[in-house]
């Protein structure tokens, strides 16, 4: 009876949890995206404040907005250091927002037009 | 067993094999994998409420109130235009930046930090409800905006901004409750056998709030 040799354990889930690597990062690169993103919600706000208007204003909106985004999504969520499988899996299905997004405007425009016409009556 | 060498099949190779090889197809722990599905499927939501917004702004012969002026403060006699939006802005991000931080104290296995982190961006997601109260306050008694109409002009203007915000906001204070049980279950050690991957995921779902809050301060507060 060979009590004292232990077999070695079979891999628990912990265990196998374990092996998989964390998501560890310098704080460095945290700070860098919280500063960058303290400008660009500035930038946008200064887009407000000095009443930037027209074309240019939603050109700066949509940059500002779309590149805050992406620093929160890529190193706030870590997705730029996650498997190519899990990205797609996340970011496909979004594109059918912007299918959603034309189909609602060109249907917006004929209501609009509608709504002028029978007004105007 | 085969894991490690999946693993370093980067680019499309490495999603075909993700997909088609013998093991699970995410090498992730099943938490997270979901918080994902979740967010994704919350996305849904918020896109279908700011669509919603678009097509009525779209569609109105009204003149959109003017945001910038309804969420405008007097601060020593000084007329700021939307800065009550630009504090809630920057509270948010900080939040999202101290709960990143967390996340690594975390897997770092150093408790105090982590909790610390933890409550701190718990306490400035509550700072950020209680101001979005005080913003709903003044537009409800002062303004006199309702959901069915306002005396600034569209009428869907009420009934948009209290779904959006409000929708919101009881996402932010969903958050604040999660980071609350999850920040005093990491002080008790509760996480020490299971792995940290619970403050990570709790992350995840804090920064989604800040980055919706993203798209809302760009569409219904600057457009």
């Amino acid at each position: 009876m060979s009590n004292n040799t232990e077999l070695p354990l079979e891999p628990t889930e912990q265990q196998s949890l374990k092996q998989q690597r964390p998501q560890q990062h310098p704080i460095g690169i945290y700070l860098k995206v919280w500063v960058l993103l303290f400008v660009l919600s500035t930038l946008s706000y200064l887009v407000d404040f000095y009443q930037v208007q027209g074309y240019l204003r939603w050109t700066l909106i949509l940059i500002f907005m779309f590149l805050k985004a992406g620093l929160i999504v890529s190193f706030f969520m870590h997705l730029v250091w996650e498997r190519l499988s899990l990205i797609y899996t996340i970011l496909v299905p979004t594109l059918a927002i912007l299918v959603f997004i034309l189909l609602m405007a060109y249907e917006a425009d004929y209501v609009f037009n509608g709504r002028l016409f029978f007004f105007s009556q | 067993m085969s894991d490690a060498t999946i693993d370093t099949t980067k680019g499309i190779e490495g999603v075909v094999e993700d997909w088609s090889a013998d093991k699970q197809t995410f090498g992730l722990p099943w938490g997270k994998l979901m918080m994902w599905i979740f967010l994704v499927s919350d996305t849904f939501i918020f896109s279908v409420f700011l669509i919603s917004y678009m097509n009525a702004r779209m569609t109105t012969t009204a003149e959109w109130p003017p945001t910038s002026e309804v969420f405008a403060l007097e601060i020593a006699g000084q007329h700021v235009p939307l800065l009550l939006i630009a504090i809630m802005t920057f509270i948010l991000i900080t939040s999202s930046g101290t709960m990143a931080m967390a996340v690594k104290f975390a897997y770092e296995g150093n408790r105090k930090r982590t909790f610390q982190l933890m409550m701190f961006t718990a306490i400035l997601g509550a700072s950020f409800v209680a101001m979005q109260a005080f913003e709903w306050t003044k537009l409800i008694v002062d303004e006199g905006i309702r959901p069915w109409e306002n005396p600034l002009g569209a009428a869907q203007f009420g009934a948009i901004f209290f779904l959006i915000t409000g929708f919101h906001g009881m996402h932010v204070t969903a958050g604040v409750i999660y980071l609350l049980v999850i920040a005093l279950r990491v002080r008790r050690g509760h996480y020490e056998n299971k792995g940290y991957h619970i403050v990570e995921i709790t992350g995840l779902y804090w920064h989604f709030v800040d980055l919706v809050w993203v798209f809302i301060f760009a569409f219904f507060y600057l457009w």
